[in-house]
């Protein structure tokens, strides 16, 4: 069977399932949209990184990211999931390519994380919060779809290592929370005390959130082409990782 | 489907291992099995039958030896292996969040059904199971004997060489269970298929497969027909309801030349002798001399469920029938002739 057929089937499995669960996507889009409202209001008034620009607008790409980065690697896990509940074997005894198997699960994963993005996003541009130009879009959702693909990979290499779903909470407080919080999301990523200026500089979302932010007209950090390359580095380098280690992965 | 009959078996293996830490799952095994057949596995819980599927149809690499499926190499030709089975799993394997066809839907596109094929499939499997009018529902919702149909109709849906059904009737009432042996039946007749299934159901063996292995601890130890492995025990068994434990009386008919094997349970003993009826009155007759009191007898033709306990030496562990008190007792001596 061909490669494109797997992943269109794979593909079609994540949607079917996302359209049947509102109750997880509006679940899944709850943080992020506090984090916002209540931060972003909160922490308005002590707020003085820059005077023509709102704490809220300045955390605004970062609470995309976040959306992304939550799903996308919750999307991963799936994975676990799957194997707790026998479906994996049903997928992994086809007569399928593992690799064809890895990157249907990415880009099904990666078509409902940005689905949440993109609400997001587009919330943001019409209440104001955000500006874009139409090339500006365009270069948040290439930056947002790195994003998306690129913790996919991470949280499937992450179900390949850790076989029980159970432990989630752990991959939840030593992973998924670090990164956000160490992306310079919710603070400008200048003037930080050493140790923090480096855990946020080894941190690829942070170039993520700030090209994010270049795009969408948010005072950045980084060149926008330096973010771009690191991005784009991250995510070649996490999908041949979560691609290696899903096609060694015991059934 | 099979065109270009092969010739070879369909089923090859030899010393096959498979080690688990220190336990040894399968135990330089070697079977051949033909094209065509219904071939059966039985064997106690934990005997290494789900290993010996898993490891035929690629999901589990073996420790040592080799294994042939189709004529392909399991390890170095898995792919085409995998092209060429299907497999009913022990344990669940649907996805409850999608709706039955759903399901079947994409089992067929992962094995490259165009999209007529797997509708004119799915019509005729699901009628087969009787999922027809759950079919729209999700699978969340339907009961254990539902799900598990829903999987047979899966594993049938792409009309494999060789079908794996690894206790594909657990759980199911005795309607669908014979129902599905029909379809099972007529599957290998019309389409040449193989069928390799596992069971803790003696009629289900007995009724269904053309040769069946028992397997126990990792090893075969016997292999034959049913006909045949029925045979094999030497005679009628012969059950005598005694009052209660009486080892003299046991030990004297153990020495008998007309008894070809004994077990007590309980103060029932079960003999295998060749010629039960003429032996009956004989059987009186010791007991009187040990003052043994015999309330009740019957004489039957062994069924696979004897052979099966004879041969591996317990009885199926069945969900909660031995409780600690009941715990059986067997006196067991086999004369080797
Ligand atoms: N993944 C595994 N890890 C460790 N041990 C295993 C694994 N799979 C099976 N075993 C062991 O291998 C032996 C054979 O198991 P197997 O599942 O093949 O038995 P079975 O004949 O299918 O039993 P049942 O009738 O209960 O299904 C058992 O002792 C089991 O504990
Ligand atoms: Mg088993």
């Amino acid at each position: 069977m061909n490669f494109a057929a797997t992943v269109y089937t794979l593909w079609l499995r994540e949607i079917l399932r996302f359209k049947r669960n509102w109750s997880r996507l509006i679940g899944s889009m709850a943080l992020p949209l506090i984090f916002l409202v209540i931060l972003g209001s909160g922490y308005g008034s002590v707020f003085r990184y820059r005077s023509d620009v709102s704490y809220m607008q300045f955390i605004g790409p970062g609470i995309i990211a976040m959306s992304l980065l939550f799903s996308s690697m919750l999307g991963g896990l799936t994975v676990m999931w799957d194997r707790q509940f026998g479906f994996l074997k049903e997928i992994l005894v086809a007569p399928v390519s593992r690799v064809a198997i890895m990157a249907g699960k990415t880009v099904g994963t990666v078509t409902t994380s940005m689905i949440r993005g993109l609400v997001f996003l587009a919330a943001m541009l019409a209440a104001g919060l955000l500006h874009g130009s139409v090339p500006g879009v365009a270069l948040a959702l290439l930056f947002m779809f790195l994003i998306s693909a690129s913790f996919v990979s991470v949280g499937i290499a992450v179900a390949t290592v850790m076989r029980d779903p159970h432990g989630f909470q752990l991959i939840m407080n030593f992973l998924i929370m670090p990164v956000f919080f160490l992306s310079g999301a919710l603070f400008p990523v200048e003037q930080l005390p050493e140790w923090l200026m480096f855990l946020t500089h080894v941190n690829p979302l942070t170039y993520g959130v700030d090209g994010m932010r270049f795009a969408l007209g948010v005072p950045s950090h980084f060149s926008p082409l330096w973010d771009l390359l690191l991005l784009v580095k991250f995510w070649v380098v996490s999908t041949l990782v979560g691609a290696f280690l899903f096609k060694r992965m015991p059934a | 489907m099979n065109e270009g009959a092969r010739i070879s078996a369909t089923i090859g293996v030899k010393a096959l291992t498979k080690r688990f830490g220190a336990i040894s799952a399968l135990d330089n095994l070697d079977l051949e099995i033909e094209r065509e057949e219904l071939f059966g596995l039985l064997g106690p819980n934990g005997a290494g039958k789900t290993t010996l599927i898993s490891i035929l149809s690629t999901i589990v690499p073996p420790t040592s030896g080799s294994a042939e499926v189709c004529g392909y190499d399991v390890r170095r030709q898995s792919h085409e292996v995998r092209k060429r089975i299907g497999i009913v799993f022990q344990d669940p394997s649907l996805d409850d969040e999608l709706t039955g066809d759903e399901n079947l839907d994409f089992h067929g596109r992962l094995y490259g059904l165009d999209a007529a094929t797997r509708r004119s499939r799915m019509e005729e499997v699901l009628n087969l199971v009787d999922l027809q009018e759950r079919r729209r529902d999700l699978v969340r919702t339907y009961s254990g004997g539902m799900r598990r149909r829903l999987e047979i109709a899966r594993g049938l849906m792409h009309r494999p060489e060789a079908l794996f059904l690894d206790e594909p009737t657990l759980g199911l009432d005795p309607q669908t269970r014979r129902k599905i042996w029909q379809y099972i039946r007529s599957l290998k007749e019309s389409f040449g298929m193989t069928v390799i299934l596992t069971t803790h159901y003696m009629d289900e063996a007995d009724q269904l497969c053309s040769r069946i292995a028992i397997i126990d601890r990792g090893r075969i130890v016997a292999l034959d027909t049913p006909e045949a492995l029925k045979a094999s025990l030497g005679g009628d068994l012969l059950e005598l309801e005694t009052g209660g434990h009486s080892p003299e009386f046991l030990n004297h008919l153990a020495d008998m030349e007309e008894i070809a094997h004994l077990a007590e349970t309980d103060g029932t003993v079960i003999l295998t002798v060749g010629n039960g009826e003429s032996f009956i009155p004989r059987c009186f007759e010791v007991a009187q001399r040990f003052s043994v009191q015999i309330s009740s007898v019957s004489l039957r033709k062994p069924n696979l469920e004897d052979v099966f306990i004879q041969l591996t030496g317990r009885e199926i562990r069945e969900e909660g029938t031995a409780g600690p008190q009941e715990r059986v007792r067997i006196f067991m001596q086999t004369r080797r002739r």
